[in-house]
């Protein structure tokens, strides 16, 4: 062993310069990020409940919520559908976007619990840079969100809810996609939020009104109708474009501007995240006592 | 010793070098000036009441804070610039427990070499490697929750020795643990860093788990109040023990062992 520290000392001292990006191969990168998605992973099924309430409470909107709401609110054909539907089948994208908004701030709450149980820190003390500790963090976030919603569109076939298959394949890039901005402003709200009590504030100020102003529940067009403020709003609501997006790829047509306005939020957002984990500049560093 | 010649030949004779080091949260200085070494091969308590900045300090070291003024360097590289270099030779042991307590024990261990780029392979080996004469080589398929205090923090002693450091900070490691558990980990630390040859800084406020060939620095109020081996430290302050001179030095009154001084803080 001795030799070896020696030996790597000697190419430290050659390569110094850039030694930082050198050192770690790229398998090396992988290992971590395959053991942050795998921590991930087993904890998602150590906690089984999680899974179950994730899974219920889109389906209770889907089955009470919108078979209330049929009679309702007649929803007249908008692209992308070319057909009268039913009201289930213009909720489901808005439920899918429900379980990665609530799967985003459950792994952002998560990040919160690892922070006042010092997990955080075994993290963040790893020598790999810390915009890939995150990343990968929010990729095993992002991969247990897309399981469930596979798994709710299941059961939403069941119910009549059933899109082309392709559409199943053409849903998942904007599944991911979804998953990353709300998955980066989950990071980005758990770096500002101090202790785990505040966070019910947040989950109410931002699920909530993501929710609700968007087009997930009903189409633009009704909103603009009885309120154009409320339209405004919807219009400014990331949460809106993420849907349109995932309900264009579910019958597989391609929302340019969805798509636009959806990675330039996951880069923002994304980016404020790794610079608020970032000790120089980072709100961490300016926390008490971590 | 061998191992040791040949680290310092690459132009580090320092496991760990503060310099300078100054931190405030708002208003409040919590380190001041604070300028101490870690010579390689060496065990060095940092010895210090609560609310002397141990945790702030080491905050700074594993770069959770950045050192805005002054400079660490842990075997010669500076975190500022070469942080990879730096915290890729560093283990730690934070204070708080920071097991994964769903997970077993070999996961958390997977789980931590991944973290430092290290495949399952190589970190099960390494595991076989450190824990081969211990009796909780068999129980790493067992849930962390199922541990006692006292063998949780073994696991983190095990887990933090996992990428071969070469310098290794322990938060207080014993807080907490009964007096069994205190002795264990203590001579634990002391044949791993006999073994692998790394070196320690061991912050604590309890001066029992100090011996007479280490290396002391006596932190207080955020400032360095004395550095060097016990014997010398002791002597300086015309003490007969480092008990006495560590009361004289902070001017706290004569306490035994930690108790009293966890209600000064």
């Amino acid at each position: 062993m001795s030799e070896a520290v020696a030996r790597s000392n000697r190419s430290d001292v050659q390569s110094s310069g850039d030694a930082q990006s050198r050192r770690f191969s790229a398998s090396a990168y992988a290992i971590c990020a395959r053991g942050i998605i795998w921590r991930e992973a087993l904890r998602f099924l150590h906690q089984r409940e999680r899974f179950v309430s994730a899974l219920v409470r889109p389906l209770l909107w889907l089955f009470i919520f919108a078979a209330g709401f049929r009679q309702v609110l007649g929803v007249s054909i908008v692209p992308p559908y070319q057909t009268y539907i039913l009201y289930e089948v213009y909720i489901t994208p808005g439920l899918i976007g429900m379980i990665l908004l609530f799967n985003g701030m459950q792994s952002s709450l998560s990040m919160v619990y690892d922070r006042e149980t010092g997990t955080m820190k075994t993290l963040l003390v790893s020598p790999l840079p810390r915009w890939f500790l995150l990343v990968s963090k929010l990729a095993a976030g992002v991969a247990v969100g897309v399981l469930q919603v596979y798994v709710f569109l299941a059961i939403a076939w069941f119910w009549e809810v059933r899109p082309a298959w392709q559409g199943y394949v053409y849903v998942l890039p904007a599944l991911v996609l979804t998953g990353l901005m709300l998955g980066s402003l989950g990071m980005l709200l758990s770096s500002l939020v101090q202790q785990l009590e505040n966070f019910a504030g947040i989950m109410n100020f931002v699920i909530f009104p993501m929710y609700f102003a968007s087009s997930a529940l009903y189409p633009l067009w009704r909103v603009q109708e009885s309120s154009p403020a409320l339209y405004m709003i919807c219009q400014f609501n990331p949460f809106t474009h993420a849907v349109e997006l995932v309900r264009f790829a579910l019958y597989q047509q391609f929302n340019l501007q969805a798509f636009v306005i959806v990675v330039g939020c996951t880069a923002a957002f994304l980016g404020a995240a790794i610079l608020a984990y970032d000790p120089a500049r980072g709100t961490i560093a300016r926390k008490k006592r971590d | 010793m061998a191992d040791q010649a040949q680290d310092s030949t690459s132009s580090a004779p320092f496991a760990l070098r503060v310099d300078g080091v100054s931190h405030s949260y708002g208003s409040r200085k919590a380190l001041d000036n604070v300028s101490f070494t870690v010579p390689q091969g060496s065990f060095t308590a940092l010895l210090g009441p609560n609310g002397a900045g141990k945790s702030t300090l080491f905050s700074l070291i594993t770069r959770l804070f950045n050192t805005r003024s002054g400079e660490i360097s842990i075997l010669g590289y500076p975190l500022r610039g070469q942080s990879t270099e730096a915290l890729r030779r560093l283990g730690v042991v934070f204070q708080a427990r920071t097991l994964d307590l769903d997970l077993s024990i070999r996961q958390n261990l997977i789980y931590h070499a991944a973290l430092h780029g290290i495949g399952r392979k190589a970190a099960e080996a390494r595991i076989e490697d450190i824990l081969k004469t211990s009796e909780l080589a068999e129980r790493l398929g067992e849930k962390a929750r199922n541990l006692s205090g006292g063998q949780l923090r073994r696991i983190e002693i095990v887990r933090a020795f996992m990428h071969k450091p070469r310098l290794i900070l322990l938060d207080e490691p014993t807080t907490g643990l009964d007096i069994k558990s205190r002795a264990e980990i203590v001579s634990e630390v002391r044949r791993l860093v006999e073994e692998e040859n790394v070196s320690v800084l061991w912050a604590t406020h309890l001066i029992d788990e100090i011996d007479a060939s280490d290396r002391v620095v006596v932190l207080h109020r955020g400032t360095v109040l004395a550095e060097g081996r016990v014997e010398d430290v002791t002597e300086a302050e015309n003490a007969e023990t480092i008990h006495d001179a560590f009361t004289r030095l902070t001017g706290l009154a004569r306490l035994e062992g930690a108790r009293q001084m966890e209600t000064l803080r």
